[in-house]
Order: C-alpha cells, then sequence, then structure tokens
C-alpha cells in the first residue's frame, strides 16, 4: 500500500510541512499558538509553503475559501488547539454548506493529556462532526504523511468540502520514518463521476419532448469549472437559464437566454420560468429553500432532470424525474454528445415570453429620495467601472444587490456565503481570493454590519502585500433585519440601528489598519472613489458608500410562501400575462 | 450506492405509515465512527430504534446494527445515502424479515418467591430461556430470540413483576451462503458499495 519514497527520520511537524510540499500547497493562513507550534518551526523555514499570519483563525479559514475559489486548489488554514481550532468553526460550516475544498489543520494537546480538559483542549473533531466532509484525529508522527494526503484528496474530490486535520502535540514533536503513501486507502469513499448513459439518455429525451423547459444551474457548475460545456448545451438546445446565487456568471447575464437568479430575491423572469416551466434540468445545485420557497408549490408542472455529483441531494427535498449522479461535467459533455444534431422542439414561443418577462422587470436602480445615495447605484457603478474583477460579497442586502447587478460575464469570479450566510465572510474572502489571483482587481462588497465582523483582516492585508478593495455599503443598519422588520415586524426597529454614520469612522478605520479610506455621499464621488480606489495597487483600500437606509432588495417571495406570490415591491405583483403563452 | 440504481429516488408521495428497517453497515473500526453516526441522526432528525455494534470476521471493520423507524421510504433512502457519505461507511443493506435471522438479548430481574419460581421457570423454558441467578425472592431470566418472541416472553412475565429489564440492540445476518463482507469485497481489497 504504502511506499517508503524517503525513508528518512522526520519530526510530525516536518512531516506535515514535507507533505503539504509534496501536495503542492503554496498558501496557508494560521495563527501559530501552543500545541500547533512545532509545525510552525519548519513551516517557517519551509521555501515552498507561503504563511500568512491572520488576525482571527476565521479568517484564516475564510481566506482558505476564497483561495480555493478562484484557484480551483484546496484551500488550507492553521490553527493552535482550542479557541485557536473553534474559531475556525464557522469558515468550516461555511465551507461545508457551499461545497468549498478546504483542509483545516489543528494543533490538539499532547496525545496523554486528550480528555483530560487540559489547557487549550477542545475535541475540535467531536465539535465539526456535522460540518466536515471528513476529520482525522492523528496522535503519531509516522501517522501524518497519510492523513494529510487523504484530507486533500478527501476535500478536492467528488462533492468538494471542508476537511480537518487534528494533530496532537506529542505528535508533532516526535521523529518517524517519513512515508510516503502511493494512494490514499479510502475504501468507503469512492465518487462516482461517471453518469449513467441510460440516465442521459432518458434525460435527453426529457429534452426532446420539453415546451417549457428551464436549465436550473447551480455552484456545482462553477466548482466543476463546466462553463465551457453549459454554454454549448445552451447553445445546442436553446433553453433558457436561471443561475442561482452560486452559479451567478457561469453563463453570462448578457446572453439572451439568462434569466438571472431564481429564488427568495430572485428575477421575475427567473422565478416564473421555474414556476411554468413543465421541465427543468438542474444541474449541480440542491433545491435549496431559498430558491425554491414552499415545496409544495415549486416548479408544480414541471418534470425534473437532477444532475449532482452527492446522490443524498437527489429526491432530497424534490421528487425527481430522471436523476443523474456524476460529475456534472460529465454530464453536460454527455447530454450534448447526445443532444448535438438531434431534433429538438421549438420553444420560442416560451423563450419570447421570458425574454419579455426579463425586460420588462430589469431591475434599475430606484433614486432615494432624502439625498443619500441609492446603495444598488454604487453596487452597479462598481461593476460598471470594474469589469471583469473578482467579487466576494458579504452577507445581506448588498449580497442580495451585488447579484444582481454586478457585470457577471465570466465565471468563477463571484465569491459569497451563500448556504450559510456568513456575515464576515467578505473581507477574509476576498484577501484569500487576491492571494490566489494576485494579478486581478478582487473588490469586496460589504456591509457596514458584516465589515464590523471581520474587518481586522485588513492589517493582513496591509502587512502581507495584499491589495484587495473594499466596499462597504453603509446603510448604518443591519439592512436585512431591517427589510424584514418593515415588511413583517410593524416597522419596529429593534436592535437593526448600528448607527455606523457615528461609530466608526470607516476610512479613518480603514487608515489605522494600513488601508487607504475613501468616502463617497453624491452620486459624482461615487465615480470619483472607485476610479481612485482602481488606481491603488499597493495597499488595501476601503471605500465608504454612505446610502439610504430604507432601500429594500426587490423582488421578493416572503420566507415560506409560494413562489408564485413574488413582489416586485411592497405589495405589488408582477403581471405574468400568461395569455401570451 | 447509485441512485441511477435505484427507483426509490421517484417515490410518489404516498401515504404515510411508520415501519422499521434493520440497516446493516459495515463500517471501518476507527474510533468516532459510531459518534458521527449517531450524530448524523441526531442532526437530520432521524429516528434509531436500537443500535448494536460489534467486531466482525475482519479486524479492520465493525458492523452497525441499526433499527431504523421512518414514516416513508424517502426518508429511509435519505437515511442510506446521508450514511454513505460517511468515508468511513464501507457498505449498507436492508435486511428484509424474511431473508434475514433477526435477535435480540434480553436479561429480565424478576420478583419470586416459591409460589411462583417453578411457573417462571416453565414459561422460560418455553421460550427456550435460562434462568442465570436465583435468590430467596428473585430470579434472573436470560433469553435470545427475535423481537416478536421477546416481546411474548415479556407478556407473559409481566404478571410476576418484572423489577429490572435490560435489552439489548438487534443483530442480524442475512440467510444463505453470502456474507456482507464478501459483498463489500472484490479480490480481498473493500470495494465501495
Amino acid at each position: 500500500m504504502t511506499d517508503t519514497i524517503q525513508a528518512t527520520e522526520l519530526t510530525g511537524a516536518q512531516a506535515l510541512v514535507e507533505s503539504l510540499e509534496r501536495i503542492g500547497v503554496d498558501v496557508v493562513f494560521g495563527i501559530p499558538g501552543g500545541a500547533i507550534l512545532p509545525a510552525y518551526d519548519p513551516l517557517g523555514q519551509s521555501k515552498l509553503v507561503r504563511h500568512i499570519l491572520v488576525r482571527h483563525e476565521q479568517g484564516a479559514a475564510h481566506a482558505a475559501e476564497g483561495y480555493a475559489m478562484v484557484t480551483g486548489k484546496v484551500g488550507v488554514c492553521i490553527a493552535t488547539s482550542g479557541p485557536g481550532a473553534t474559531n475556525l468553526v464557522t469558515g468550516l460550516a461555511d465551507a461545508y454548506m457551499d461545497s468549498v475544498p478546504i483542509v483545516a489543520i489543528t494543533g490538539q494537546v499532547n496525545s496523554t493529556a486528550i480528555g483530560t480538559d487540559a489547557f487549550q483542549e477542545a475535541d475540535i473533531r467531536g465539535i465539526t462532526f456535522p460540518i466536515t466532509k471528513h476529520s482525522f484525529l492523528v496522535t503519531r508522527a509516522e501517522d501524518i504523511p497519510a492523513a494529510v494526503k487523504a484530507a486533500f484528496h478527501i476535500a478536492g474530490t467528488g462533492r468538494p468540502g471542508p476537511v480537518l486535520v487534528d494533530i496532537s502535540k506529542d505528535a508533532l514533536a516526535s521523529t518517524a520514518p517519513f512515508t510516503w503513501p502511493s494512494e490514499v486507502d479510502l475504501p468507503g469513499y469512492r465518487p462516482n463521476t461517471t453518469p449513467h448513459a441510460r440516465q442521459i439518455r432518458a434525460a435527453a429525451a426529457q429534452i426532446a419532448q420539453a415546451q417549457r423547459p428551464v436549465l436550473y444551474i447551480g455552484g456545482g457548475v462553477v466548482k466543476a469549472q463546466a462553463f465551457e460545456d453549459l454554454a454549448e448545451l445552451v447553445e445546442i438546445t436553446q433553453i433558457p437559464v436561471v443561475t442561482t446565487l452560486m452559479a451567478r456568471g457561469a453563463v453570462p447575464d448578457s446572453h439572451p437566454l439568462a434569466l438571472g437568479m431564481p429564488g427568495m430575491h430572485g428575477t421575475v423572469a427567473a422565478v416564473g420560468a421555474l414556476q411554468r416551466a413543465d421541465l427543468l434540468i438542474a444541474l449541480g445545485t440542491r433545491f435549496d429553500d431559498r430558491v425554491t420557497g414552499k415545496l409544495d408549490s415549486f416548479a408544480p408542472n414541471a418534470k425534473i432532470i437532477h444532475a449532482d455529483i452527492d446522490p443524498a441531494e437527489i429526491g432530497k427535498n424534490k421528487p425527481v424525474d430522471v436523476p443523474i449522479v456524476g460529475d456534472v461535467k460529465n454530464v453536460i459533455r454527455e447530454l450534448n454528445e447526445v443532444l448535438r444534431g438531434a431534433d429538438l422542439p421549438n420553444h420560442s414561443a416560451w423563450t419570447t415570453y421570458l425574454t419579455h418577462l426579463k425586460a420588462k422587470y430589469a431591475l434599475d436602480p430606484e433614486p432615494t429620495k432624502d439625498g443619500l445615495l441609492s446603495p444598488e447605484y454604487c453596487i452597479k457603478r462598481l461593476g460598471e467601472l470594474s469589469g471583469d474583477a473578482i467579487y466576494a460579497s458579504g452577507v445581506g442586502q448588498h449580497q442580495m444587490w451585488s447579484a444582481h447587478l454586478l457585470p457577471f460575464e465570466k465565471p468563477g469570479r463571484w465569491l459569497n456565503s451563500g448556504g450559510a450566510g456568513t456575515m464576515g465572510y467578505c473581507v477574509p474572502a476576498a484577501m484569500g481570493a487576491q492571494v490566489g489571483a494576485p494579478d486581478q482587481v478582487v473588490w469586496g462588497i460589504d456591509g457596514d454590519g458584516c465589515f464590523q465582523m471581520t474587518n481586522q483582516e485588513l492589517v493582513t492585508c496591509a502587512l502581507n502585500g495584499i491589495p484587495v478593495k473594499i466596499a462597504v455599503i453603509n446603510n448604518e443598519s443591519l439592512g436585512m433585519v431591517r427589510q424584514w422588520q418593515t415588511l413583517f415586524y410593524g416597522g419596529r426597529y429593534s436592535n437593526t440601528n448600528l448607527e455606523s454614520r457615528r461609530v466608526p469612522d470607516f476610512p479613518l478605520l480603514a487608515e489605522a489598519m494600513g488601508a487607504v479610506g475613501l468616502r463617497a455621499e453624491t452620486p459624482e464621488e461615487v465615480d470619483e472613489v472607485i476610479t481612485k480606489a482602481l488606481a491603488i495597487n499597493d495597499r488595501p483600500v476601503v471605500v465608504e458608500f454612505v446610502v439610504h437606509k430604507d432601500a429594500m432588495v426587490w423582488p421578493m417571495v416572503p420566507a415560506g410562501t409560494s413562489n408564485d406570490d413574488i413582489m416586485i415591491a411592497r405589495d405589488l405583483a408582477p403581471d405574468w400575462e400568461d395569455e401570451i403563452l | 450506492m447509485n441512485a441511477q440504481e435505484t427507483s426509490l429516488s421517484n417515490v410518489a408521495p404516498g401515504p404515510r405509515t411508520w415501519r422499521t428497517h434493520t440497516l446493516s453497515v459495515l463500517v471501518e473500526n476507527k474510533p468516532g465512527v459510531l459518534a458521527r453516526i449517531s450524530g448524523l441522526f441526531a442532526r437530520r432528525g432521524f429516528n434509531i430504534e436500537s443500535l448494536a455494534v460489534g467486531p466482525t470476521e475482519r479486524p479492520e471493520l465493525s458492523r452497525i446494527t441499526l433499527q431504523v423507524g421512518v414514516d416513508s421510504p424517502d426518508v429511509l433512502e435519505q437515511i442510506t445515502k446521508q450514511l454513505n457519505k460517511l468515508i468511513e461507511v464501507i457498505k449498507i443493506i436492508e435486511l428484509e424479515d424474511a431473508s434475514a435471522v433477526r435477535r435480540e438479548m434480553v436479561l429480565i430481574k424478576l420478583k419470586a418467591d416459591p409460589a411462583t419460581r417453578s411457573q417462571i421457570i416453565e414459561i422460560v423454558q418455553l421460550f427456550r430461556g435460562k434462568t442465570v441467578d436465583v435468590h430467596a425472592d428473585s430470579l434472573v431470566v436470560e433469553a435470545t430470540g427475535s423481537p416478536d418472541k421477546l416481546e411474548a416472553l415479556l407478556e407473559m412475565l409481566r404478571p410476576y413483576g418484572i423489577r429490572e429489564l435490560v435489552q439489548s440492540g438487534l443483530v442480524a445476518v442475512g440467510r444463505g451462503s453470502k456474507s456482507l463482507t464478501d459483498r463489500a469485497t472484490k479480490g480481498g481489497r473493500l470495494y465501495h458499495h
């Protein structure tokens, strides 16, 4: 099973670093501490692995996610035992929900002390069982290489996800011959990447019959980097496309058949397409409640083809007519093989109907009445002036506006916390993305609430030459919560007023952390500060946009209701003009 | 576990009736496996009725026998799919009542005086149980069998006064010559699902 490539005695710590180097890890984000300290000695000597010293372990985990999202590689974060490890938990949960491949390496107390409530002891493996794809507890130096190799394999293959490797301090400190396994020994792990030919034919047969088909594209298409194959599928079939929050950019928004994002804050065209479809071709997506709304009335007339690498997602929320297990890239390729040159129906009435809805209910920033900036306008201008940048958002209203208004023309440039909805994701994820794509412009679009959760990583950016640009959309409140209070709690704004026009002073805060701080309060200043920010590439920039706090995200499907009840503004339903069909 | 090979994922939402299923789960014999499995059931709201875990004929493998209660086939399908996602789970099969031998064991402490002792022993013998401990005013009875048989035994003994009842989880094995371990291995190596 294993070949002793190198029968040298190494400490567990050296074996860990040697293993990371052999895997090809070039960057890790972390913070040292007692239990992990032995590992930091050889890590500090490594010529191949760059360690970026973050300011909080949550930042390390999100940075590993950001790095993974832009490079397609497995991101890595390191922390010590106890609180160091527990601070990773939010990032691990985030990566689990959004299927982001990361490996977290944590120090653990000496194996002899495990279970004694030793100083800085926490059962991090037990704590993270529900939010990791897998985890290892290693207590012997000789077991480190195989565990690390397996961890990277599990994180990056099949449905990607976070894997934790918890290593006791005595395992790091003791010595053993270094043995690099030639293959991973995981008898219970064989992801099925090749779709069944019979299921592909069944799917093609459904597509050939459908009158009102929709391609329902999820984040799996982004993870599989199946953009070209998807473009061909759209070309062959001329089927309209909706791209979920995790898949924005998988098809360019300028494509005539692209209907935008479905779901709770989806476009009228995307939501309407799913509700009226007779066939959903769901690819790498999981029928999340934020997409389906009330399940009973989701896509009520549609047959469903569902392709996913994770068999457990198929049929989990919605019964499926054609289940396909496989890597979505292979699935789309094989579908293309069968459909290319096939006799496919003309559904131009359907696409005309939908493109009409798309044009009629295009999302345009509304002017504000109180002289403050419109947040949608700021985000839209930022996208227009920055073009093909990489964008990472926080969670809330600014995230939804970003998902609608940024220029989604190229794939794989959109990072956000979709499943977990982690406020605080933006700044560290942008940092990780910038490290993974040093030659690209990376914008973080954050809210004033989110920004105050993890902005300490700007210090890391300033000191490590990571010139991220962060737009703080300051509506001085927890905007999305406030929106719900406006709509569902009678305008009683309990604890959503952050008063962040008074404190903190965001540009000053940015300057204190070694970043450039800018502020825009008028439409003229919006372009000016964005242009200024784009010209700075030697340090991080924070641009505060002081915006109107009563702006709301529309359209909206109220939680727990049917997608048919989508509203385009308060008390205003779209006119579906169904008679056109 | 390949959804293409089952039609389970296309089950029409039918009437919801509670049913117990027996799953035999072959897992790697590693620390934490049981915690992963019980944690999975807890957090996804699946219902475990009994669980028994022990070694197998191969030291690197353990076998977990689970009785799960579900109100629809969809839930059973989700349980097996989610279990299969655990890296250390090698193979899962459902053991149907007709095609498997299913056994539980009970230890029952009963009140027994000279007047009732012989009656109790007679009942226990009828069920091929054993009396394993005798005191002046008590008896401990050991019995193994299918859940139905043990339920019938308990029914008979209840009038005498059950002071303590300890019951094992169910263990089960498929009838016939095939073994789950063989089915999970190929050429001596473990083979996934």
